[in-house]
């Protein structure tokens, strides 16, 4: 284990994501995790890391550090201005650091979060299966807290890599943003507002964080006969909840179980526009039947290997 | 043997990575006895494309990858089980000990839920201790028990303004519901007592060591005994 990184100043709110925890959440504790998994995975294979390994997760405003190790960095996700030694960087692609080297992320020009893989991975100790941070239960990550200055992490072992990676293009993520929903659990209790809710855009506030996203726009009413709450179930993320005052509310990645009526459910391939969405942003659900869903879900899980292939392509370690 | 009190689970699709299935309605201690051993028996068929069994009052998610296994599938396995679950082998629930120590520091509350119900500190100790609570969920915080049974006599409504910070252990009242705080947070329960055990700790190999369908009695200790069963790791 080599100390890789030095914080200088810790942006935020930047957390110790790995792909998450997934079989703690009968104790209630949540899967956790990056919420872009895409850049989360691009960030990883750029240097030459398995998809599992940590990452530090970024909102809004990024971290500056220095280096402590020789390694390979890569940052993707929201663009922070990168800059190294004061120089402009782009992201995106796989960047040989160097001990004293100082790396710098600013404020989110574009998207929400961004993603630092590095060599090994930022190797923080494994708790319940993961080295994710849930931050609401204090549990994992460095010391179950976002980061603060003069925190070191180490990272795992793993060899730089003989050139550097680049993705082929930049995502971009747009202010106005579509995801795929599928309706239900409790959709029976939407059936004269389902339609509104499928047709309607909603804007995202500034309440809106890793336990979920906040939107506003119309109301959302339940059927006259509907409940007012339900008895406590357990969710997923992309649960899409009406609580009382009708304006939905997006669950991500801190939460097991809770009480109000989930009109419908994102698509798991969808979940990380919404964790790229900035308060603001317009938000448009697109109403898509199970079937369909799966077959979304199978076609990205090929597109995701067909990167992963590229980026790995002719490493191995 | 039990009966098959209320035919077999509906499902409801949660997204394209779960499926809900509810097994009755309420908070009834049958109905989530049912969800606890099917959650069990789910859980011990090790099916390949089965992520996670969350279990709840009536209902159980299961969470699936679709690469690895299809709704249908997944939901006729599930209705398969329900039909041989009178036979499996489950073990029975379990009750799980908790030592408190009432009133004092610990439960800065006590007489507030005495005088709210016209009964006296030591009443409150003995009902409180005399119940049987059954664990109906977990959730909202690690290892925080969503339990039944709480005396209507001990029944007292929440601050008006939360405290910033409930001890870990704590032991409260909110409304109809009783329950202890696994870790420090900031909390409205009215507080009675606290626990010296850590409920929730996730550095242990089980970082909880009771589970939904469990049954909790809570036993009253004094002080000294609060310091020392401190030194003990778990239940």
């Amino acid at each position: 284990m080599t100390d890789a990184l030095h914080i200088i100043s810790p942006g935020s709110s930047t957390t110790v994501q790995d792909m998450g925890r997934f079989a703690a959440y009968h104790m209630g504790v949540p899967v956790s995790g990056s919420l872009d998994d895409f850049a989360h995975r691009i960030a990883n294979w750029l240097v030459g890391n398995s998809s599992q390994c940590a990452v530090l997760e970024m909102s809004m405003i990024g971290a500056q550090f220095d280096i402590l190790c020789p390694a390979d960095m890569s940052v993707t996700g929201a663009d922070m201005r990168l800059h190294v030694n004061g120089q402009p960087h782009p992201q995106w692609t796989s960047i040989r650091v160097h001990p004293g080297d100082v790396v710098e992320l600013g404020m989110a020009e574009n998207g929400c979060r961004a993603y630092v893989a590095i060599t090994g991975g930022i190797n923080v100790p494994v708790v319940m299966g993961s080295r994710s941070t849930y931050l609401g239960g204090r549990v994992g990550g460095l010391a179950g807290r976002a980061l603060l200055a003069g925190d070191i992490l180490p990272r795992g072992e793993g060899q730089v890599r003989d050139n550097p990676r680049s993705l082929p293009w930049i995502p971009l993520y747009p202010d106005k943003i579509f995801i795929r929903a599928i309706a239900g659990p409790h959709d029976d209790w939407f059936r004269n507002s389902l339609d509104q809710f499928f047709s309607s855009g909603f804007t995202v506030t500034a309440q809106s964080n890793r336990m979920g996203y906040r939107l506003v726009g119309p109301e959302i009413r339940r059927d006259p006969d509907a409940p007012q709450s339900i008895i406590s179930e357990p969710v997923m993320p992309g649960n899409v909840q009406i609580p009382a005052d009708g304006q939905p509310i997006i669950l991500l990645k801190e939460q097991t179980i809770g009480g109000y009526t989930n009109i419908a459910t994102v698509i798991s391939p969808d979940i990380f526009r919404i964790a790229q969405a900035r308060p603001d942003d317009t938000v448009q659900f697109l109403r898509v039947e199970l079937d369909e869903a799966h077959r979304i879900y199978r076609e990205w899980r090929e597109f995701l290997k067909s990167i992963e292939s590229l980026l790995m392509d002719g490493f191995s370690g | 043997m039990t009966k098959n009190l209320h035919g077999h689970a509906r499902f409801k699709i949660s997204g394209d990575r779960s499926i809900l299935a509810v097994y009755g309605t309420g908070v009834d201690q049958a109905v989530n006895d049912r969800v606890r051993r099917m959650a069990t028996l789910i859980g011990n068929q090790k099916v390949i494309g089965i992520d996670a069994v969350v279990p709840s009052y009536c209902t159980l998610s299961v969470h699936y990858d679709p690469l690895k296994i299809g709704f249908d599938v997944l939901k006729n396995m599930l209705l398969e089980l329900e039909s041989r679950l009178n036979q499996a082998d489950i073990p029975e629930p379990r009750t799980i000990d908790i030592p408190v120590c009432y009133g004092q520091d610990f439960g800065p509350d006590i007489e507030f839920v005495a005088h709210h119900n016209r009964i006296g500190v030591d009443a409150v100790i003995q009902m409180h201790t005399g119940s049987a609570y059954h664990i109906y969920a977990i959730g909202f915080a690690p290892g925080f028990c969503y339990l039944g049974g709480l005396n209507p006599r001990l029944h007292a409504p929440r601050l008006e303004t939360p405290r910033v910070l409930v001890p870990a252990g704590s032991v409260g009242i909110a409304g109809a519901q009783t329950g202890v705080y696994p870790q420090a947070s900031p909390g409205g329960w009215r507080l009675i007592g606290r626990t010296p055990l850590r409920l929730f700790d996730p550095e242990r190999l089980h970082p909880i060591t009771y589970q939904a369908g469990d049954t909790i009695r809570f036993r009253s200790i004094s002080v000294n005994e609060f310091d020392d069963l401190g030194r003990i790791e778990t239940p």
